[in-house]
């Protein structure tokens, strides 16, 4: 299995990658190559040029800008996994980082890799979803800033122009002492998830849930907020009851079926999944708002 | 731009230079170009993990790497691992543990390895399982590699191998 022939070209700033965009015919960008290197080997892909902007530098910044995290789309796995910033500003990144791929995969994988990507399995679209994340991309044209409920369109399809490039992610972090849990189903660690859950939530000064976000991986198309969950814990006493009842919302979603498992098993395991994640981030968080 | 293009990278401490296609994977760079065979390919996605190498020393499958992708890079393979014969302790430790069967998984185990030792001075059972679970062996050996591994920590901590 070898990738077919293509042109290959290496921008060294995005206003050079995004004049390659502009003009080559039948361009693909090359990120960390942990998606699109396995497709073009299987010959899924033949892009007719490469565009590699592995060495386009200013894509890859991680910095803290008016309580939220922005995070360049070329930045690594792995160097987000290992990042202070990130374990401390917006730690559910970091416990769902661990959970992607392998330290091999994600010394090379990037954070923008998979958003673009969009395996309906993947593990960032659902803890930026959580998060009420915002992409923004750029063109020739200019840049455009898109809200994470907006991201998939389907199938492996993000809401990306073909001369647009992915370039950073802006991630809100949520107040220190928030519970964070992410916990996913795979027949090996590291696999693709049949199922995942990411939750986020705040207990309150009278130890009462104030805020929530939950979201379900792997179990449709694209990530999948869970509205009926957040309502069903905001302003509860948390309960292993209350996160069961409220958990049981995740059977609703519409559910994908592949060789791995049917839809009805999917469901099942993202409800388990998402007790569980509530389960975990309610042990995390702190009451009295620390 | 270019369908061939001539790159100078690192490999095993020595600087080479050649002109290679861009299409060709490190994979292939490695062995057919420079004939480390010691790479191994498996399945040539990045599901098994047999081709790990460490590149600018971090562990990456060269089946995921265009061979272009590394000028000016650092690669490190199995063959540049043991010193004039002196194998290291991490290669001795899976002699002395069952480490391996029939091979074909170990270069990319090593790999792996080598970098988690590299990183975790001291790691738990549960550490080099999980830094393992990117490689595959189908002689599932995985007991003694496991084992190789913490014999290997623990002789680069200066301890003695203790029960070897």
């Amino acid at each position: 299995m070898k990738p077919p022939p293509f042109s290959y070209h290496r921008p060294e700033s995005l206003p050079q990658a995004l004049d390659f965009l502009a003009t080559l015919d039948d361009p693909k960008i090359l990120a960390g190559g942990q998606s699109l290197m396995p497709m073009m080997n299987f010959r899924y892909v033949m892009p007719a040029n490469i565009i590699d902007i592995n060495r386009v530098a200013e894509l890859s910044t991680v910095e803290e800008t008016g309580g939220a995290l922005r995070i360049g789309a070329m930045a690594r796995q792995r160097d987000l996994e290992l990042s202070d910033l990130v374990r401390q500003r917006c730690p559910l990144l970091h416990e769902a980082l661990l959970n992607v791929g392998h330290v091999q995969t994600r010394n090379r994988g990037t954070i923008g890799g998979s958003l673009s990507h969009l395996d309906p399995a993947a593990e960032m679209p659902a803890v930026l979803h959580a998060h009420d994340a915002t992409l923004h991309a750029a063109s020739k044209r200019g840049t455009r800033d898109i809200a994470m409920a907006d991201w998939s369109q389907g199938f492996m399809t993000p809401n990306l122009e073909p001369d647009e490039i992915l370039t950073a992610i802006t991630i809100p972090c949520w107040p220190s002492g928030h519970g964070y849990g992410f916990v996913e189903f795979a027949r090996r660690h590291g696999d693709f998830a049949m199922a995942g859950a990411a939750v986020l939530l705040t207990v309150d000064a009278g130890g009462k849930i104030g805020r929530a976000a939950v979201a379900v991986t792997g179990v449709d198309n694209g990530p999948v907020r869970l509205p009926e969950t957040e309502a069903a814990l905001i302003g509860q006493t948390p309960s292993p009851d209350l996160f069961e009842s409220a958990a049981e919302h995740a059977a609703s979603v519409p559910g994908i079926e592949d060789v791995h498992a049917t839809k009805e098993y999917r469901r099942k395991l993202a409800v388990v999944m998402t007790k569980r994640a509530l389960g975990q981030a309610f042990d995390r968080a702190k009451s009295g708002g620390a | 731009m270019a369908e061939r293009l001539e790159i100078t990278l690192t490999v095993n401490g020595e600087q080479v230079t050649r002109e290679v296609p861009v299409r060709l994977t490190l994979a292939d760079f490695l062995r057919h170009e420079l004939e480390l065979t010691g790479t191994h390919l498996g399945c040539e996605h990045g599901v098994c993990g047999a081709c790990t190498i460490l590149l600018d020393g971090k562990t990456a499958r060269s089946c995921l790497l265009l061979a272009v992708q590394t000028d000016g890079m650092s690669v490190d393979t199995v063959e540049g691992m043991a010193d004039n014969g002196a194998l290291t302790p991490l290669q001795q430790a899976f002699i002395d543990n069952h480490g391996l069967q029939c091979g074909f998984c170990t270069p990319g185990m090593l790999a792996t390895l080598t970098e988690l030792l590299d990183t975790i001075a001291d790691p738990s059972e549960q550490e080099v399982r999980e830094w393992l679970s990117g490689n595959i062996c189908r002689c599932t050996g995985y007991q003694g590699i496991v084992d190789a591994a913490l014999a290997a920590a623990k002789a680069l901590r200066g301890e003695s191998p203790a029960g070897v």
